[in-house]
């Protein structure tokens, strides 16, 4: 593994199935146990530096150098740099100065996690830069699929939505893609980057026509708001489009899983009965953040003390 | 005053010793007699005619922590110029005969390079209303190039009526041609790239769209029209098509577009960003072959200091921008001597003749020839370097160039006869 986790994209195949295995023997350790804690970390400092408001991200990330047995600091960083507020490069010399071992950054500007890297000693990890990536949510979700599926070889990913602004979807693009899996993006051209026919990927306009041939759909949120830029005429024609209701859940494979990285817009991206149907793995993919961001910490900051 | 150089190779021909006297080339050729003339031993160096800028940023008045007319002189007169165009987004915005006078009067008082102010075409540079051209044109910064650069003059009616207007003034309206309303949030090239990073793209269209629309209005109005820091194939293309029906459309292109691509963003360091982007090679290739041909006039600096905390941050916090003026004829010698598109006089048209007529000035851009003004740079063409931001004259350290190897050197720099440089250095 590298010093740090700034993307999906520099993860190589070995590097990846390492932190999915690594996960599962953590998951496999705490087991039954009934104090829920390792010592690994015990001594190193993790510091969550929050830049945007992620209660879930964050909570998961806390859990996970917690039961690490990390010392966890959380710092939550309001506004922009430019905005007011000490800059980028001042807070990373504060916290290198505090001796931080890890520092989970989630940023609104795309790289902010790259430029972190630069300025610190201890391993940075990604939780979300802008619309750039969120890896350790594309290693959950490759978690889950190989959890539920047993695989991740071929195994056909359509992830359907606001591409353009996702992190989430291009991080697993790299992941899954090096993982073996073969992925199709579904969206409005509009909500599809400029660029996007250098992916590893397919693209499709039409959900229903991908549907019956999918063994994952992945939902990503859409925002109203997005509507406004006209990057769809609203909110109702977006969801008839492009939203996974029950009809279309019924067109899939048997054994096909449904997916959505959260916060969920039940009744615009997804249905309430889809979402809560045997076939979604939301709860599921809380659950295995936790481990694989565990795996993650243990992977980068779990050698002894330099 | 009087002065000798000897043994150079006026446009990289065949080497003769040059007089200069009064601030004139008095004399050409061989086994001149130095008398008690200082004697510049020209030997291996290369003379052109000193370089012009149709366009540089010298932060002053306003940000004179990353920038003054002082400093950013001596930066171009350590790059070969010999006179700037300093754009007119300073704060106070140059929109008035008071500011381009206090700009001119500046760059009189640091005596390195003539400083020669741009006007806004608005008042404030807000796109809309005109500001008041002629007083700049009358005033005694002699006003001849307007640009609310760093903002495009969106509105065509408005666009329309500056070129026509600038008509009465010998002016020409230097475009920022960028639509705003494509580049909400822009960040960097649209492309492959920007697709992966996640930075919000700047797509060619922007430009290509306004440089259309502009060249139409040019034609139509029968108005001068020059197109700042060209940046797209499609541009090239467009200019040429232009050019072919007559319009009196000229563009620059900057050194950092000749040489760098959008590949840098992957970086996510903000020294690379810049308005408009960095594009792809493909677009690299297409400024360099239209710079060769002629379709693009000048290579204009774009000279943009910036003070290191609106650098050192995230990418699309940061100020977009990069240096220019002490690397600009490196650049030109790299990817455009060395492979052949253009000969010495080749860079003297592009960086000296050219600009020096769009701009109107009358004593820079001549020729090397007895009877000019002695404004001239003596280069050594076979020096390589490796860029160091810290030993730049600018007070801002934000190069795209730092740690790469550039070839050329200027030896000397002569302003109306002065040396402003000598021995790579600058001389006040």
């Amino acid at each position: 593994m590298k010093r740090h986790l700034l993307e999906a994209g520099d993860l190589d195949r070995d590097d990846a199935t390492l932190v999915l295995d690594t996960a599962a023997q953590i998951e496999q350790a705490l087991a039954g146990r009934e104090v829920k804690k390792l010592p690994t970390l015990r001594g190193r400092t993790v510091v969550n530096l929050f830049y945007e408001d992620s209660t879930r991200t964050r909570i998961s990330f806390e859990l996970a150098a917690k039961r690490l047995s990390a010392d966890v600091i959380n710092f939550s960083a309001k506004g922009s740099s430019v905005s007011k507020g000490e800059s980028l490069k001042d807070t990373a010399l504060t916290l290198e100065a505090m001796g931080a071992d890890g520092i989970v950054v989630r940023h609104g500007a795309s790289g902010a996690p790259h430029r972190l890297a630069h300025w610190v000693r201890g391993s940075v990890v990604n939780a979300g830069d802008g619309t750039h990536e969120h890896p350790t949510q594309a290693l959950l979700d490759a978690y889950t699929i190989r959890q539920r599926l047993g695989r991740l070889d071929g195994v056909r990913v359509v992830v359907v939505g606001d591409v353009l602004h996702s992190r989430v979807a291009r991080s697993n693009v790299w992941l899954l893609s090096t993982l073996g899996a073969e992925v199709t993006l579904v969206a409005p051209p509009t909500l599809l980057p400029v660029g996007v026919g250098s992916w590893p990927v397919q693209v499709s306009y039409d959900l229903d026509a991908v549907l019956p041939k999918a063994d994952v759909v992945m939902m990503l949120r859409v925002q109203a708001e997005r509507m406004n830029a006209s990057f769809f005429p609203s909110a109702r024609e977006y969801s008839r489009r492009y939203g996974l209701d029950a009809r279309r859940m019924a067109v899939l494979p048997d054994d096909a899983i449904v997916m959505h990285p959260g916060p969920m817009n039940r009744g615009m991206e997804i249905a309430a009965e889809v979402a809560d149907s045997a076939r979604s793995t939301i709860v599921d993919q809380v659950g295995n953040g936790v481990s694989v961001r565990m795996a993650v910490l243990y992977l980068l900051l779990g050698g002894a003390p330099e | 005053m009087s002065l000798l150089i000897t043994n150079v190779r006026p446009y990289g021909e065949d080497a003769v010793d040059i007089r200069i006297a009064d601030g004139v080339i008095a004399e050409i050729g061989t086994g001149l007699d130095a008398g008690d003339a200082d004697v510049v031993d020209g030997t291996g160096l290369v003379a052109l005619p000193g370089l012009v800028d149709l366009h540089t940023h010298l932060r002053e008045p306003g940000r004179e922590d990353a920038e003054t007319v002082e400093t950013g002189s001596r930066a171009a007169a350590l790059g070969g110029f010999t006179a700037v165009h300093a754009m007119a987004n300073t704060d106070p915005v140059a929109d008035t005969a008071g500011v381009v006078e206090q700009v001119w009067r500046l760059g009189q008082q640091a005596g390195l390079v003539d400083v020669v102010p741009v006007g806004a075409v608005t008042v404030g540079l807000r796109g809309e209303r005109l500001a008041e051209l002629g007083a700049m044109a009358d005033s005694a910064a002699r006003v001849r190039v307007f640009s609310d650069d760093g903002h495009c003059v969106a509105d065509p009616a408005l666009m329309r009526r500056a070129l026509e207007y600038v008509k009465a003034l010998d002016g020409v309206v230097a475009q920022h041609a960028e639509e705003p309303r494509l580049t909400v949030g822009a960040q960097m090239n649209e492309g492959d790239r920007s697709a992966r990073l996640g930075l919000t793209g700047w797509p060619a269209a922007a430009e290509e769209a306004v440089i259309a629309r502009d060249v139409l209005l040019a034609g139509h109005v029968g108005a001068r029209l020059h197109v700042c820091h060209v940046s797209t194939a499609g541009s090239v293309e467009i200019l040429r098509w232009a050019k072919s029906r007559g319009v009196q459309v000229t563009a620059e292109v900057t050194p950092h577009h000749l040489l760098l691509t959008d590949a840098l963003a992957e970086t996510y360091d903000p020294v690379y960003k810049v308005n408009p982007p960095l594009r792809t090679d493909a677009d690299v290739q297409a400024l360099r072959a239209g710079l060769a041909d002629g379709t693009i006039d000048a290579v204009a600096t774009d000279h943009a200091p910036h003070a290191v905390e609106d650098k050192e941050s995230e990418w699309a916090a940061a100020r977009p921008g990069m240096l220019g003026l002490e690397q600009a004829l490196a650049i030109v010698v790299q990817t455009m001597v060395e492979p052949g598109l253009l000969d010495w006089r080749g860079v003297a048209d592009r960086m000296s003749v050219r600009p020096a007529g769009i701009g109107r000035l009358d004593s820079h851009g001549r020729p090397l020839a007895v009877g000019e003004p002695a404004n001239l740079l003596l280069l050594d063409p076979t020096h390589r370097a490796t860029v160091d931001p810290a030993a730049l004259a600018s007070r801002s350290r934000n190069s795209p160039y730092a740690g790469r190897e550039l070839p050329g050197r200027v030896v000397a720099t002569f302003l109306r006869g002065v040396p402003t440089v000598l021995d790579g250095k600058a001389q006040k």
